[in-house]
């Protein structure tokens, strides 16, 4: 995008658990090698990652673009999913349609995407039933 | 001296025939193999000592006293650390061993089990009083730390800031030392029995306090075969010497100082990787309910110290034998302590190594830079250049500490297209023509750097073998 220092492409198996996080885990690594700072990190690595986690879980995987801009990092988490019925509602604390098979594996409580809007400075949600979903956050530098 | 990288773990340079097996090994990829040696960074090591037990060739070796540094005080305290137990077989008395330490020459003995009991009830309490900074990372395994302060700066607000029971057993020593003999503190000799290299770097640069009151610091390694026959001497008569019991002596195995901790949430996680692992996801805040994590370095804990003899699992299977004769704890045998031994006067602070520039722009520049050369390599990680992988390589490029025809790949490239224009310029000669002396004359130049590349590819291949003196076994 338009003024980007870096920008960083990931691309999310659809059904691998095992490697879901690996793209937030390489930002957080590449954030520490241009010495941003632990705060700023500490909210890129923990949004992003229940970003992803979410694109695993309720979509078919996707593409995560990260740009670094002067002043802040802005991910952009794009699936071709289900979409979102009801977004006010996936919003709020404790509301997940994880099946059982996800929730034992520990997801599901319903806090991915409050977190997300709890550690980045801006988020927004665009959504289209049976199209998919993209997910935008930014995090001041 | 910056003793914030002191390091015990180094390399005896003439036993290292650059075989690259430990650089792929390193947690931080702290090492190098250039001119066909190792090299440690200093910023990077935190001392784990896994390419000790990598090196075959015992090319990477720990500064540790030795047993004569006894003679330079009038009276010493031997301390020693609980996996020390471990290395016995059948050792149902723990009397046997301090005994025989006595036998051994030391004036008296402390041991670090019965610290760790302080440090235990303490941890809960300090753990208990403040649910804001939960979870709580042990700080006992100082390798542990210095991995935090260089790679997880986001979690030193979790380290327990309290001693390691080593340090808090050392400053007991001392001062029990003082009072049973009258002595000035320096003339006391508080030497540690060591699982570790991590714990002699801890002595001479603790993290968490200016000084350490460790004095010295002996391997169990070194002491084991001296200990063994007076063992069988102490046997006939062991002295009563012990004041720690089974949660003590259980710090010598991983799970056991999270087993002191009294609480059902908590994680302990042993061996290097899986500590890196556990950071990680802590770092993402993947845990929730957890109060307490410890993490050790080694895999079972400090009884699979690199310093040790005994196989870790091995070890901790008689540890546990041996803590069935142990009452639980013994902390009333101990004196009372205050906070000041307990606890850091220093704080931890976050070591950004792993920064590539000076500022953002800088480092912005430095990491482009380092993703297109990664494409030039192949992606092998074949370590043939001296690094651990493609990635650091171009890293090290980026710093300006190697060059781009270090990797092997892109020299052999190279050396192909010099092939491909000799022979064309060849075949233009043959051909003939007038400039045909002028072809002859570059032709030759060609050929001049061809055998350059190659014999930088000779370089990279066959390591010379440098014939200097590594420093052994130091004293200080
Ligand atoms: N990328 C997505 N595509 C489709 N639906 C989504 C997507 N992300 C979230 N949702 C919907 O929003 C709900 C809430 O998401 P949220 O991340 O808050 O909780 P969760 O993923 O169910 O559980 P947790 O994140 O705590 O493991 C999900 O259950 C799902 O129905
Ligand atoms: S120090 Fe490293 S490179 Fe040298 S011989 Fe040992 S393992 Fe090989
Ligand atoms: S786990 Fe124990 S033995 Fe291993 S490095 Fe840490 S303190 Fe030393
Ligand atoms: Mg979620």
């Amino acid at each position: 995008m338009d003024g980007s220092l870096m920008t960083l492409h990931y691309d999310v198996s659809p059904t691998d658990f095992t490697r879901a996080g690996e793209a937030s885990s390489d930002v957080k690594n590449k954030l520490k090698q241009l010495g941003v700072s632990p705060q700023v990190i500490r909210k890129v690595a923990i949004a992003m990652y229940e970003g992803e986690i979410n694109m695993v879980i309720h979509a078919q995987g996707g593409h995560i673009t990260v740009d670094i801009l002067p002043t802040m990092i802005r991910m952009e988490l794009k699936d071709v999913g289900p979409g979102i019925e009801d977004v006010e509602r996936a919003m709020q604390a404790g509301y997940s349609t994880a099946p059982d098979n996800i929730r034992s594996l520990g997801f599901g409580a319903g806090m991915g995407l409050p977190n997300m809007k709890k550690y980045s400075d801006t988020m927004q949600i665009d959504t289209v039933l049976g199209v998919g979903t993209t997910v935008t956050m930014t995090v001041d530098l | 001296m910056d003793t914030r990288f002191y390091h015990s773990v180094h390399l005896k340079k003439d036993l290292c025939n650059g075989c690259i097996n430990c650089i792929k090994r390193c947690p931080t990829e702290a090492i190098r193999v250039r001119d066909g040696k190792a090299i440690i960074a200093g910023e990077f090591c935190i001392d784990c000592g896994e390419c000790i037990r990598i090196c075959s060739h015992h090319a990477k070796i720990s500064r540790r006293d030795r047993p004569d540094i006894l003679g330079r005080y009038k009276y010493t305290v031997a301390l020693p650390a609980p996996s020390l137990y471990s290395q016995f077989n059948h050792l149902e008395d723990i009397n046997i061993v301090l005994t025989a330490l006595i036998l051994l020459g030391f004036n008296d003995v402390y041991e670090v089990a019965a610290a760790a009991e302080l440090v235990s009830e303490e941890s809960r309490k300090y753990v208990a009083d403040h649910p804001e900074n939960w979870p709580f990372i042990s700080t006992a395994c100082p390798s542990v730390v210095r991995l935090i302060r260089v790679r997880f700066p986001n979690l030193i607000e979790h380290l327990l800031p309290i001693n390691p029971p080593v340090e808090v057993a050392a400053r007991l020593a001392r001062r029990e030392a003082v009072k049973k003999t009258g002595l000035p503190p320096d003339k006391i000799g508080v030497i540690f029995l060591s699982p570790c290299p991590s714990k002699v770097t801890y002595a001479r640069s603790p993290l968490g306090n200016a000084h350490s009151d460790i004095d010295g610091v002996l391997a169990i390694q070194d002491i084991y075969p001296i200990l063994l026959p007076l063992m069988k001497e102490a046997e006939k008569s062991p002295m009563d010497l012990a004041r720690a019991g089974r949660i003590g002596v259980g710090w010598g195995g991983s799970g056991g100082e999270a087993a002191g901790m009294i609480t059902s949430s908590y994680l302990a996680a042993d061996g290097i990787e899986n500590v890196i692992r556990v950071l990680e996801d802590l770092e993402d805040e993947k845990f929730s309910d957890l109060n307490f994590i410890e993490l050790n370095a080694c895999n079972g804990g400090c009884v699979g110290g690199v310093l040790t003899v005994e196989n870790p699992y091995v070890a901790k299977a008689k540890l546990k034998q041996l803590n069935q004769y142990l009452p639980v704890s013994m902390t009333h045998k101990t004196p009372d302590i205050d906070n000041t031994d307990l606890y850091w006067t220093e704080p931890v602070e976050y070591l950004p190594v792993f920064r590539l520039g000076n500022s953002m722009m800088e480092s912005l520049a430095m990491l482009n830079k380092v993703n297109r050369l990664c494409q030039k390599f192949p992606g092998l990680d074949c370590g043939s250049c001296g690094a651990p992988t493609c990635k650091a390589l171009a890293e090290d490029i980026v710093r300006g500490n190697a060059t781009q025809n270090d990797c092997i790949y892109v020299l052999k490239n190279h050396i192909h297209k010099l092939m491909d224009n000799a022979n064309t310029l060849a075949n233009n000669i043959f051909i003939g023509g007038d400039n045909a002396k002028e072809y002859i004359y570059i032709l030759k130049q060609y050929i001049t750097q061809l055998s350059s590349d190659i014999s930088l590819l000779d370089a990279s291949l066959n390591p010379s073998s440098g014939q200097e003196d590594g420093d052994g076994q130091e004293a200080d």
